[in-house]
C-alpha cells in the first residue's frame, strides 16, 4: 500500500504544478518585450556572463557534509536496535565516531570552518 | 494509556469497512483507483488550506510583534479575505520565458520544491490510523523526501541565468545542508528513545508520557537544537539569508515571476508547518492526548479529544513558537549562520545523542 500511495502522492504534485500553470495560462495576459528576457539586474544591462565564479568555501562545507551525512545514515540502523544489542555495539560506535569527529577536529584546525 | 479510547478514535477499521463496501458492488482494481484520487484530493485540498491559514497567521503574528494591526480591509474586519485575495493576483500574473535560461531545469525547479513538500506532509501522523503514507523507516523517508527540496533549490538558483540568483542558491544550499546534520542528529536521538523509525510507532510509543518528558533534559536540549536546525531548513527567521533582500533582491527565486513564484512560496509556508509537525511527533506525541500520571479524571477528559485536533494545536502551537523567533532576532551572516552550526550546534547534538545512547544501554533513566 506505501507504494501506491508513493504514487499517488508524486502525480499529486504534478497535477498541482500543472493545474497551477494552465489556470494561470488561461487567465493571465500575455505580451512580448524582449526586455522581459533578460536578467534582473538593478537597473543596467547585465555585465559579462551571468554564470558568475563563486567562493569555494561552499564546496568545503559540502565536502564536510557529505561526511556526517553518510555517518547518520550509518547510525540508523543501530539507533533502531540500541536497546537490545548493549554496550558492546556502543563501545564500536564510539570508535567509529571518534574518527569522525577527529576528522572534523582536523578540519577546524586546519581553518576548513573559518569564513574568510 | 486508556487502551479503548486509542482504539475507539482509530481510523483503520472504518478505511478498512469503507474499502469492502466498495469492492461490494465494483472491481477492487477500481475500488483502489477510487480511493487513491480521494486521497489525491484530500492531500491538495489539505496542503492549499494550510498554506493559506499559515500566511494568514504569519501576517497577524507578525503585526502583533510589531504592534501592528495586519491585513484588516479585505473581506471584512479581519482581513480574512487577504490570502484568497493575493492567491487571485498571482494567479493572472504573466508567467514568461528568460532569455539564455535552462527552460527544463527552471521549469522543472518548483516542481522538486512541491514534491518534496507534499512527500514530507503526506507522512505526518495526522490521526491514529490516519498517516498517508506509512512505513517501518517513516521517518527516515521523511529526511530522504525533505532533501529533495535543496535540489529544487540549487537548481532554480542556477538555471535562471542570473547572478543574484546563483549567489542566493549557492548560499542557501550551503546553509540547509549544514543544518540537515543536526536535524538528522537530534532524529537519530529520538529513533533511540522510542526505539523504532515507523512514524506510527513513534506516536503509540508516547502513550505513557511525551518524548520531552520521558527524556529529561536531553529531549528538551534535543528539541531547542531541533527548532532551530528547522527554522534554517524551512529558509525562515534568522537564517533567511538566501532571501536577504538588500544584498540579493529574493534569493533564488528573483527570476520566478506569478504562480511560478507561489510555487517557492506555497513550499517554504508548508516546509514550516511540516518542520512543527515532525518536531511534533518525536518530541510532543503526535496525536496522542496530554496525560499526568495520578490524575485520572483529567486523563480521561483528555482522551475524549480527538487525535486531529491534538495534532493540529500542538503544530500551531510549534509554528508559533518558529514564527516568534523569526520576528524577534536578527538576521545572521553567512559566515555566522555557518560557523554557529559546524562549532555549536553539530557537536552539541553529537554530544546529546552519545548521552542518549549511554543512557538507553544501561538504563539509567527513562
Amino acid at each position: 500500500m506505501f507504494f501506491t500511495f508513493l504514487v499517488v502522492a508524486i502525480l499529486t504534485a504534478a497535477v498541482l504544478v500543472v493545474a497551477a500553470l494552465t489556470i494561470s495560462k488561461l487567465i493571465a495576459p500575455h505580451t512580448f518585450n524582449p526586455q522581459k528576457g533578460e536578467p534582473y539586474e538593478c537597473g543596467i544591462p547585465t555585465r559579462g556572463q551571468s554564470w558568475v565564479q563563486f567562493k569555494a568555501g561552499y564546496y568545503l562545507f559540502a565536502i564536510l557534509f557529505l561526511m556526517f551525512d553518510i555517518e547518520t545514515v550509518f547510525l540508523f540502523p543501530w539507533a533502531n536496535v540500541v536497546n537490545e544489542i548493549g554496550a558492546y555495539a556502543l563501545v564500536c560506535v564510539s570508535f567509529f565516531l571518534l574518527v569522525l569527529i577527529l576528522g572534523l577536529a582536523y578540519a577546524w584546525r586546519k581553518g576548513a570552518l573559518e569564513w574568510e | 494509556m486508556n487502551q479503548a479510547f486509542l482504539d475507539y478514535y482509530n481510523l483503520q477499521p472504518l478505511l478498512t469497512a469503507i474499502h469492502t463496501w466498495l469492492c461490494g458492488f465494483m472491481p477492487e482494481g477500481l475500488a483502489i483507483f477510487l480511493e487513491c484520487v480521494v486521497v489525491g484530493i484530500i492531500i491538495m485540498v489539505l496542503y492549499a488550506v494550510l498554506a493559506i491559514i499559515l500566511i494568514y497567521m504569519e501576517r497577524k503574528v507578525c503585526a502583533a510583534f510589531q504592534c501592528r494591526i495586519g491585513p484588516n480591509r479585505v473581506g471584512g474586519k479581519g482581513g480574512l479575505l487577504q490570502v484568497p485575495a493575493d492567491v487571485i493576483k498571482i494567479l493572472i500574473k504573466e508567467v514568461f520565458k528568460l532569455k539564455n535560461a535552462d527552460q527544463f531545469l527552471y521549469g522543472l525547479a518548483p516542481f522538486l520544491v512541491i514534491l518534496a513538500s507534499i512527500l514530507t506532509f503526506s507522512c505526518l501522523p495526522w490521526h491514529n490510523g490516519g498517516e498517508i503514507l506509512s512505513m517501518n523507516i517513516g521517518i527516515l523517508f521523511v529526511l530522504a523526501a525533505s532533501s529533495i527540496g535543496i535540489l529544487g533549490i540549487l537548481l532554480a538558483g542556477w538555471s535562471s541565468n542570473s547572478k543574484y540568483t546563483l549567489i542566493g542558491a549557492v548560499r542557501s544550499g550551503a546553509m540547509l545542508i549544514s543544518y540537515e546534520i543536526s536535524i538528522g542528529i537530534t532524529v537519530l536521538t529520538m529513533v533511540m528513545l522510542s526505539g523504532t523509525m515507523d512514524i506510527h510507532g513513534i506516536v503509540t510509543s508516547q502513550a505513557n508520557g511525551w518524548n520531552i518528558f520521558k527524556g529529561h533534559i536531553v529531549a528538551i536540549v534535543a528539541f531547542i537544537v531541533y527548532l532551530i536546525a528547522g527554522n534554517a531548513e524551512a529558509n525562515r527567521g534568522p537564517f533567511d539569508l538566501a532571501e536577504a533582500e538588500q544584498e540579493l533582491t529574493a534569493g533564488y527565486h528573483t527570476e520566478y515571476s506569478g504562480i511560478h513564484f507561489g510555487f517557492f512560496y506555497l513550499a517554504e509556508y508548508l516546509n514550516l508547518f511540516i518542520t512543527a509537525g515532525i518536531a511534533t511527533t518525536l518530541f510532543l506525541g503526535g496525536w496522542m492526548p496530554l496525560h499526568i500520571s495520578g490524575l485520572d479524571g483529567f486523563n480521561a477528559v483528555m482522551d475524549y479529544i480527538p487525535g486531529i485536533v491534538w495534532f493540529l494545536g500542538k503544530t500551531f502551537f510549534v509554528v508559533f513558537l518558529l514564527m516568534w523567533i523569526r520576528w524577534t532576532y536578527p538576521r545572521l551572516r553567512i559566515d555566522q549562520v555557518l560557523q554557529l552550526e559546524w562549532k555549536y550546534i553539530m557537536p552539541l547534538s553529537l554530544l546529546i545523542m552519545l548521552i542518549m545512547a549511554v543512557c538507553k544501554v544501561y538504563g539509567l533513566v527513562f
